[in-house]
This record gives structure tokens, C-alpha cells and sequence, in this order.
């Protein structure tokens, strides 16, 4: 379970987080939602403290993350980031397999490719990719081969940011279904940033929308159509009349 | 009074902002030491990161070093010595160019091939979030970026000012030989005689360290980066700019170490 208690973040004068609270229960998908520019990458980079929050506390199964020993706390969790964040020194199996061939996960090189290529095959991508190097690919292939790093070596928790931004609408639905299999099957817990309501439905159990820098409105996502909550409802059938300004 | 206060306060800004600088980059030369010895260890990043400094570099730091050399001779043999030039020519040559021209010159060379490298491509990795995303790997940026490319430097570079000095001496050799009609056995007669052990040790370590800064530089200026095009390219310029100051002023001060009696 992840629990967020009163995060602040500004980056100088500007405010990001203004006071997050949310919890995420284990093997819950939660998907974040919210307007562009409104912090959702921040808080997902707060949580692996890659940015550290100016206030509040994050605690991981109860236990406070910035007292965490980092190395164990990292290995449970994956990443995927939204621009991809791949190596581009290093061939797209070893971007996948990078975990496997170093470090407590290390498993022998043809091993650890075996898995590359199958991780790769689960985002749809063929075999023959794997030799590529990143910046042979296009936007969405990257995409997919971030997203299969982030699920090569199996954690228990695992951030998307936009897993689906820049994809065909096929590909779309498979990486949704992907998602959705990682959390049933595997029983990973999962926190997914989309802007894509179809994606909503289709990942989440629960949803929860950053606005102004505080969570908004959170819950189940079968009560999101009747929340009431005039920003949340603008925001899902997408009007540019309505509480939230169109200008940020 | 109020504008030579404030011109005070100025000063007095921009001297911290110059110590917090010194504080962060010996932070940083601490830690990525300490890594170098602390396990997990990466042989392949170090190996690539000896061809690059090393091997890579070795066609810039022979031309460099030869045309030199060469300079050097003709310059000191027009310069009024002739009367005793089958002597004081290759002496001449093989003091400077081992004990000054070989490191500097080597030095500035990485700085501008290998420290500009190292922190674009640093500085690249860190505004695409591949740095974040080592992290998330459970892999340490220090450990894996910084380590070996300053080891590789603290490696690569005294082999290559050894060589640069080689070289140097070989571009006099045959300048004065070949131009200036000097007996070719006396002149490496007079040059093997006149070069001490010390003169060889300062080289190298001169080496070790210039290259413990150029790769050092790269990373810190790499790892600092702001945010976009324009932060690499001014953490790229930063980085050589501050690699070749830092070579020339620890130049002097080893120099002094090893030389001022
Ligand atoms: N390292 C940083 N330094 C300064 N400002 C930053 C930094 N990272 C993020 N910001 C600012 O924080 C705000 C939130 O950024 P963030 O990337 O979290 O937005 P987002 O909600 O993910 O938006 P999008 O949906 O467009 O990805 C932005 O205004 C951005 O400019
Ligand atoms: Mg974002």
C-alpha cells in the first residue's frame, strides 16, 4: 500500500503539489488524471524519490520511504516515463533486460535476453527489434519497449506514466489489456498516468484527479460519471467550458 | 555609500557563490572516488570508457605531440643557440616536452575531445530522465556513469602523455635531423643523458591527474545539467572551460611540487 500524506512540491516560485492525499491499496490499478502541467509526473517521481518533496510524507506498507533502505525499495518497484527515458548507448534488449544483467537480478546474458524478447512480444513488438537501438524506432515503439523494461523483472509496483500516448488505437487497447493483466495476474500494484478516458475504463479500479495542486476527486471509477463534482465531470467529456480554466 | 555597499554585497556573492561551487565539486570528486572503490563495479562501462579516453584519443595526442616537438627545435635552434645547438636543442626538446608540452598539451586535448563528450552526452541522459530511470533500475548514476569514466581517465591519460612524450621527442628528432643536418646518434645520445626519472614521474602524474579532471569535470557539469538543449550545450561549454582552467592551475601547482628545490 502507498500512502501520501500533505506532499508539497514547488520548483521555485511555482507551486506544483499543494497538499496530496491519497492512498493506493496493494494490487489496486489507480489511474491519475488531470490536466496538463498539473503535476501528475511529479508526484510519481516524488514517490521514487527522484524529486524530493519540499513537505509531507510518503510511506510504502507503512513504513516512511525516506527512511527506506533505497536499493530494496527500488527493486520493488518499475517505471515506465513518458518520454521512454531508454538508453540510447545500449540495444533495445538491453534497455529491457537492464535490470537482469546487473545487480542482484543478474541472470546469464542469453537468459536474460530470452526474457527481453518475450517482454517485448507482450507490448507488441516483434523479435527483430531487438537488436535495434532506440532512436531507430519510432515514438510509440519506444514507448512500448519503456513499457517492457519497466515489467521485465516483475515488481510489485509499477508507474506508467502515459503508456498509451502516441499509440495506434489498436496498440492502445493492447497495452491496456497488458496493464490489466499485470494487475490481476501478477497482483502488482499500479498507478497509471492517462489522458485517455477509454484507457480509464479500461485500467483502472480506482481514479483520482490532480487539480490545483490537491487530489480533486478520488474513487471507484464506476462512480466517476456521477461524482457531481462539477471539474471532474469537465474535465472526462473533455468541455472547454467549466470550472477549470482552458488557459494554465 | 549605499552603492559601494552594495557593490560589496556583490562581491560578496558572487566569492560565495564561488566557494559553494569548490564545496559542490569536491563533493563530487569525493563520492565518485568512493565509488570507484565500493562494489557493484562495472568492467564494461570501464572498458569503454578506456577506449574512448584512451585509444580513441591517440591519433589527436600524436599529432599534437609530434607537431610540437618539432616547432619546438626549430625554435629553440633560430633562438640564438647555435653555437652549442647539438647540445642544447635535444635538451631543450626533451625537458619541455616531457616536464611541460607533453601533459598540458595532452591535457587540454582531452579536455576538449573527452570532457566535452563525457558532459554532453551526461547532460543528454539526464534531460531525457535516463538518469531518473538508472535509478529506478536500482543502478547508481555515480557508480555507473561517473566511476569508470574517472577511473578511465586516471588510467588512460598518464599512458598517453607518456606516449605524447615519445612522440614529441621524436618530432624534434626529426626535424633536427632531418632539417637541420644534427648527428642523429648524438642527438638521442644528448637527450637519453639529459632526461631524469623525476622528469618521466612528474609526466605521469601530471597525466593522472589532468585526466582525473577532464573525465571529472565532464561528469559534474554532465550530471548538473539544466533543463534542455540549451543546458547541454552550456554544461558542455562549462565543463571544458572549467577542465582546462583546473589542468593549467593544477599545472603550476605540481610543477611547483616537483621542481622548486
Ligand atoms: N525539474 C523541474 N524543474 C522545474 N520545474 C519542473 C520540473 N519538473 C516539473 N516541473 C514543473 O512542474 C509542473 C508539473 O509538471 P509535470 O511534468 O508533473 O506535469 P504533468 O501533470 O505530468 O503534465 P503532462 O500531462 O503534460 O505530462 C510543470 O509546470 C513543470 O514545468
Ligand atoms: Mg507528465
Amino acid at each position: 500500500m502507498i500512502g501520501l500524506r500533505d506532499i508539497h512540491k514547488a520548483f521555485g516560485p511555482k507551486k506544483v503539489l499543494q497538499g496530496i492525499d491519497l492512498t493506493v491499496p496493494k494490487g489496486e490499478s489507480m489511474v491519475i488524471i488531470g490536466g496538463s502541467g498539473t503535476g501528475k509526473s511529479v508526484l510519481l517521481k516524488c514517490i521514487l524519490g527522484l524529486v524530493v518533496p519540499d513537505g509531507g510524507t510518503i510511506t510504502l506498507d507503512g513504513q516512511d520511504t525516506a527512511q527506506a533502505e533505497r536499493d530494496a525499495f527500488l527493486a520493488r518497484f518499475g517505471m515506465l516515463f513518458q518520454g521512454g527515458a531508454l538508453f540510447d548507448s545500449l540495444p533495445v534488449w538491453q534497455n529491457v533486460a537492464f535490470r537482469l544483467l546487473r545487480g542482484s537480478l543478474r541472470k546469464p546474458a542469453a537468459e536474460a535476453r530470452e526474457i527481453a524478447i518475450s517482454k517485448l512480444r507482450r507490448v507488441g513488438l516483434k523479435a527483430e527489434t531487438a537488436d535495434l537501438y532506440p532512436a531507430e524506432l519510432s515514438g510509440g515503439m519506444q514507448k512500448r519497449v519503456g513499457l517492457a523494461r519497466a515489467i521485465a523483472a516483475e515488481p510489485e509496483i509499477i508507474f506508467f506514466d502515459e503508456p498509451t500516448t502516441g499509440l495506434d488505437p489498436i496498440m492502445a487497447g493492447v497495452i491496456n489489456d497488458l496493464i490489466r493483466e499485470i494487475v490481476v495476474e501478477m497482483g502488482a500494484t499500479a498507478m497509471t498516468i492517462t489522458h485517455d478516458m477509454s484507457s480509464v475504463r479500461a485500467i483502472a479500479d480506482r481514479v483520482a484527479m490532480l487539480h490545483d495542486g490537491t487530489i480533486r476527486w478520488t474513487g471507484p471509477v464506476s462512480g466517476m460519471s456521477e461524482s457531481g463534482d462539477p471539474y471532474l465531470d469537465q474535465f472526462i467529456h473533455g468541455r472547454a467550458e467549466g470550472p477549470i480554466e482552458a488557459v494554465r | 555609500m549605499s552603492r559601494a555597499l552594495s557593490l560589496l554585497a556583490a562581491l560578496g556573492r558572487s566569492v560565495m557563490a564561488f566557494l559553494a561551487a569548490v564545496g559542490r565539486v569536491t563533493i563530487f570528486a569525493a563520492q565518485a572516488i568512493s565509488h570507484i572503490f565500493r562494489p557493484p563495479f562495472y568492467p564494461k562501462e570501464l572498458g569503454q570508457a578506456l577506449l574512448s579516453v584512451g585509444y580513441f584519443s591517440l591519433p589527436v595526442v600524436g599529432l599534437t605531440a609530434f607537431f610540437t616537438g618539432g616547432a619546438l627545435a626549430l625554435q629553440i635552434y633560430s633562438g640564438g643557440a647555435r653555437f652549442n645547438a647539438e647540445a642544447v636543442v635535444p635538451r631543450i626538446v626533451a625537458v619541455g616536452m616531457v616536464r611541460e608540452l607533453g601533459p598540458v598539451l595532452v591535457g587540454l586535448m582531452i579536455a576538449a575531445r573527452v570532457t566535452s563528450s563525457i558532459a554532453a552526452e551526461i547532460a543528454t541522459m539526464k534531460v531525457t530522465e535516463q538518469i531518473d530511470a538508472l535509478v529506478t533500475l536500482s543502478t547508481h548514476p555515480m557508480k555507473y556513469l561517473t566511476a569508470p569514466r574517472v577511473l578511465a581517465g586516471l588510467i588512460a591519460v598518464p599512458v598517453l602523455v607518456g606516449i605524447g612524450d615519445v612522440i614529441g621527442v621524436m618530432g624534434g628528432y626529426m626535424v633536427s635531423t632531418g632539417r637541420l643536418d644534427f648527428n642523429p646518434a648524438t642527438y638521442l645520445q644528448n637527450t637519453v643523458d639529459f632526461i631524469e626519472a623525476q622528469d618521466v614521474a612528474s609526466s605521469l602524474v601530471k597525466g593522472a591527474v589532468f585526466g582525473f579532471l577532464a573525465a571529472l569535470m565532464g561528469c559534474f557539469y554532465g550530471m548538473h545539467s539544466g533543463r534542455g538543449a540549451q543546458g547541454v550545450g552550456r554544461a558542455t561549454k562549462a565543463s571544458v572551460v572549467a577542465a582546462a582552467v583546473l589542468i593549467l592551475a593544477a599545472n603550476y601547482l605540481l610543477t611547483e611540487l616537483f621542481f622548486s628545490a
